[in-house]
Parts: C-alpha cells; sequence; structure tokens
C-alpha cells in the first residue's frame, strides 16, 4: 500500500551568484514516501511551473549515487539526514507527515552560489587538474598482475576512490576546508605503486591549490566523515598530512 | 616557508605547539603531586625552579609555545570564518561522532587563557616574579615566601571561590585536551584506521591524567583548609 505524506518546505531561492538569495515556504500535498527526494522536488516543480512560477534550480544527473552531482543541505545535513547515501538515494519515507523541511545550497566561500540551490564546485575540479592524476607513458597495458599489491592496500585505496567529489565534505565542515576530498583523492594514488611515483608532488599541488581556493585549515572536527555519502574515512586525512609533511620535510 | 602559508604547516604548529604545553603540563601535575606527599620536597622544587637560568629559559620558552598556539589559533579560527561564506546555515544539525570540543576549541582556549591568568597572578607573579624582581633590586613582594608553594598553594586554596575557579578551568582544559591530544597525532600523520580508536583513547588517558592530578592538589588543600578551621573553631 502506497503511503503518502504532506510536507512543507523552505527552499533557498536566489536568483543568480550576485542576488540577495531568501527561504521562499512552498506547502506539498500528498507526496510519496516511495519516491526520493529529488522527485519529491520535481513535484514541486511541476506545480511550479502550473502556477507560472520560476522552477527551483538544483543540481542533479545520474540519480543512483555515483556521479556527485546532487548536492542539498536538508536540515542541517549534506544529503539529508540519512547516512551513506546522496541526495538522490534520499527517500521521502524518512521525512514524517507534517514536517518542515529545510533545503539550502552548500555554503562554502569556495562554491559561490549559481541559482537556487546550484552551486559552483569548480573549484574540486581545479584541485583535481593540480595533480590528482598519474602522469603515464601511453602504449600496452600491463598484466594487472604484473603489479604485485596487497589486499589490504588495494581495499584502502578503493575505498579512497568511492569519492564523488559531491562538496559534502566542505558543506559540512564548520571550517569551510576541502581536506577529507584532497585526502581522498591523494590517498587513493599514493597507496598504489603506480601513484607513489608522483606523491609527494601530488600532495603539495593539491593541498597548495586547496589553500588557494580559499578552503579552510581542517581542524580535525571529523564532521566530513560523519557527512561523507560515501564513508570515506578520516584516517585518509592523517595520510594526507603525512605525505604532505614528509614531502616538505624532503625539500 | 611552509609553516606559515599552507593549511597543513599551519595546523603542524598548532599540534607541536598544543603537545609541548601537554608534556609541560604533565611535568607540571607530576611535581604538583609532591606537594600532597611531602611540603618540604615540594618547597626544594619551587627552590630548584625559581629564578635560575635554566628556569628562566623554561619559562621563556613556555610563553614563547603559548604565545605562537594562541596567535595561530587565531589566525585559523578567522580563516576558517571566512572560509565558510557569508551566509551561514539557517539549520544546522550536530553529529553524532563529532565531539563538542572540537567544535569549541577556540572558546576553551580563552576560558583556558583566563584561568591561566589568574593562576599566573596567584602564583607566578609571587613567586618566580617576585625573586626576578628581587635580584633586579625592586621588591614588590615578601622575598622569603617566593620559594614557599606550599604558602601560597594553602592561602589560595583555602578560599572557596578559587577552588570553584580552579576546578572550572581545570574542566574547561579537560575538553581541550580530550580534543586537542588525538588532533596533534592525526595532524603530524601518526594515524590510520586502526590507530584512530587507540589515539582518542590515549588522548582521553592524558587529560583524564592531567586534570586528577591538578584537581587533587585543588581538592586536598582546600579538605586540609576546612579541616584546620574547623579544629580552631
Amino acid at each position: 500500500m502506497e503511503k503518502t505524506i504532506n510536507i512543507t518546505l523552505k527552499v533557498w531561492r536566489q536568483a543568480g551568484p550576485k542576488a540577495k538569495g531568501r527561504f521562499e515556504t512552498y506547502k506539498l500535498n500528498n507526496i510519496s514516501t516511495d519516491s526520493s527526494f529529488l522527485e519529491m522536488l520535481d513535484v514541486l516543480n511541476e506545480q511550479l511551473v502550473r502556477e507560472r512560477k520560476e522552477p527551483v534550480a538544483f543540481d542533479h544527473d545520474c540519480r543512483e549515487g555515483i556521479c556527485g552531482m546532487c548536492s542539498l543541505y536538508i536540515n542541517g545535513h549534506p544529503h539529508g539526514p540519512d547516512g551513506g547515501v546522496t541526495t538522490c538515494q534520499l527517500h521521502m519515507r524518512k521525512f514524517k507527515d507534517g514536517e518542515t523541511i529545510t533545503v539550502e545550497p552548500w555554503r562554502s566561500h569556495a562554491f559561490p552560489i549559481i541559482k537556487d540551490l546550484m552551486v559552483d564546485r569548480g573549484a574540486y575540479d581545479k584541485i583535481m587538474q593540480a595533480g590528482g592524476y598519474v602522469s603515464v607513458n601511453t602504449g600496452g597495458v600491463p598484466d594487472a598482475n604484473a603489479i604485485p599489491i596487497p589486499k589490504a592496500k588495494a581495499d584502502e585505496a578503493m575505498d579512497a576512490a568511492s569519492c564523488i567529489g559531491c562538496g559534502a565534505c566542505a558543506a559540512a565542515c564548520k571550517n569551510g576546508s576541502a581536506m577529507l576530498f584532497v585526502a581522498a583523492k591523494v590517498s587513493q594514488l599514493a597507496l598504489l605503486p603506480q601513484g607513489k611515483v608522483e606523491a609527494a608532488a601530488r600532495a603539495k599541488a593539491m593541498l597548495a591549490k586547496m589553500d588557494e581556493l580559499g578552503f579552510g585549515n581542517c581542524t580535525n572536527t571529523g564532521a566530513c566523515a560523519a557527512e561523507c555519502p560515501k564513508n570515506v574515512s578520516l584516517s585518509h586525512i592523517a595520510r594526507l598530512n603525512r605525505e604532505f609533511i614528509c614531502a616538505k620535510l624532503k625539500d | 616557508m611552509w609553516l606559515f602559508n599552507s593549511s597543513v604547516g599551519r595546523k603542524v604548529v598548532m599540534s607541536v605547539s598544543g603537545a609541548a604545553l601537554v608534556l609541560f603540563l604533565l611535568f607540571h601535575g607530576a611535581m604538583n603531586l609532591v606537594a600532597i606527599i611531602s611540603e618540604e620536597g615540594y618547597n626544594m622544587i619551587c627552590e630548584f625552579l625559581g629564578a635560575n637560568w635554566y628556569a628562566l629559559v623554561g619559562t621563556l620558552g613556555l610563553a614563547f609555545l603559548t604565545v605562537v598556539h594562541i596567535v595561530y589559533a587565531f589566525i585559523l579560527s578567522v580563516q576558517n570564518y571566512r572560509a565558510r561564506g557569508r551566509e551561514r546555515y539557517a539549520v544546522t544539525d550536530r553529529q553524532e561522532s563529532v565531539e563538542w570540543a572540537s567544535k569549541n576549541m577556540l572558546v576553551l582556549g580563552f576560558i583556558i587563557l583566563c584561568g591561566l591568568s589568574l593562576h599566573l597572578f596567584n602564583f607566578w607573579y609571587k613567586m618566580q616574579f617576585t625573586e626576578i624582581m628581587h635580584s633586579a633590586g625592586a621588591s614588590i613582594n615578601d622575598i622569603a615566601l617566593a620559594t614557599n608553594g606550599v604558602h601560597w598553594i594553602k592561602e589560595t586554596f583555602a578560599c572557596p571561590v578559587y577552588v570553584v575557579l580552579y576546578l572550572l578551568w581545570l574542566g574547561a582544559i579537560w575538553f581541550h585536551l580530550t580534543h586537542g591530544v588525538w588532533s596533534a597525532l592525526h595532524t603530524l600523520g601518526w594515524n590510520n584506521n586502526i590507530w584512530m580508536p587507540r589515539i582518542k583513547c590515549i588522548g582521553n588517558i592524558v587529560s583524564t591524567l592531567v586534570v586528577l592530578m591538578f584537581a587533587a592538589v585543588v581538592v586536598y588543600y582546600f579538605g586540609l583548609s576546612l579541616g584546620a578551621s574547623c579544629m580552631l573553631s
């Protein structure tokens, strides 16, 4: 049996990057608890279009939790109150009938608002361009078993690589720091022999870019790891610190 | 220089200065315990660590570490406040795994600084500072009492207001250290998934040990003063 709920939405509306934003309140009735949060926003936008009002702009793409495009700060949590999921995987069954849901964009100096709930997360791309890759010569692909990698390390690297770069870490951090993102990207390569060669240069370049773009200083509160939809662990930050400090001491 | 212009560098300065101050607290706390065991012994330590050159160098070193720790705390806080952006979140919620202390280190630090000022006035001003001024030819307090640490402990902790203030101060130090100790190790890169719960546990043990050592002296001498006043009446 399908269950439906009535909710009140408080949504941040902002016409453009420089415009002054404000909260708008909308009432939505008969929302299926089986629908996802983004489907609920689609219902809202259809309602707004029917009323000849401007629909709410929000980011989304794959809607299956792997692209990192959806964002939204819902009731004080990036990607909503549920743990280990992105906003697109969040379901309306997590909310109560009659509940008021506050939806805000990521708020961080380095993520300027484009419109309504959309923010410019280009800063993360710039950090990746600074060193989040392995420079390899093209040519024949070596056999996968030609380079032995311990299982534990491969698993740890894979866990780090699960980061989808959605920006929830910087959005959750009281210091607006992107350390968990940078740490995951540095870790996933530093743990593997292919990435080790450039590990020192990578840690320095990516961290310098992060600082330059106006992200804050990490104070190890751990809000990032608590809110990460991919459960990237805080210990990757220790690895980034280690890589960075060792690289600087060697200079 | 990376210690000034990189975020990890600035955190390294915070963690190294903080860790050094924790070591000092352990050392200071251990010396204080002597006051419970033997009053003469404690006064001998006071004499040993009076206005001698090594004690003065140590004091200057501590002052330097404290100033660096505080100055960096303010620089980091301002930078982090700016990084958050102009608009703040309308609704915020706490995460279960995030310690309260970790989000309030600056406030706790400020309480600790207030307590430190009181402590310097209660003891340092009347002891080492008096000795320094005495050697310089000026006399501000009774020089005979400058190395009599037990006298000042008895006088200060006979007053219940000071006892409460000192215990509140120690409470703030406990919260500050429960985050500070493990966070310092984490910042230096000495952490991984296995050691995370371990270093958090070590941090809690160290902060509890530090606070218990200091609190023991406060409570013991307050108890003594109560006993003494009972006997008088």
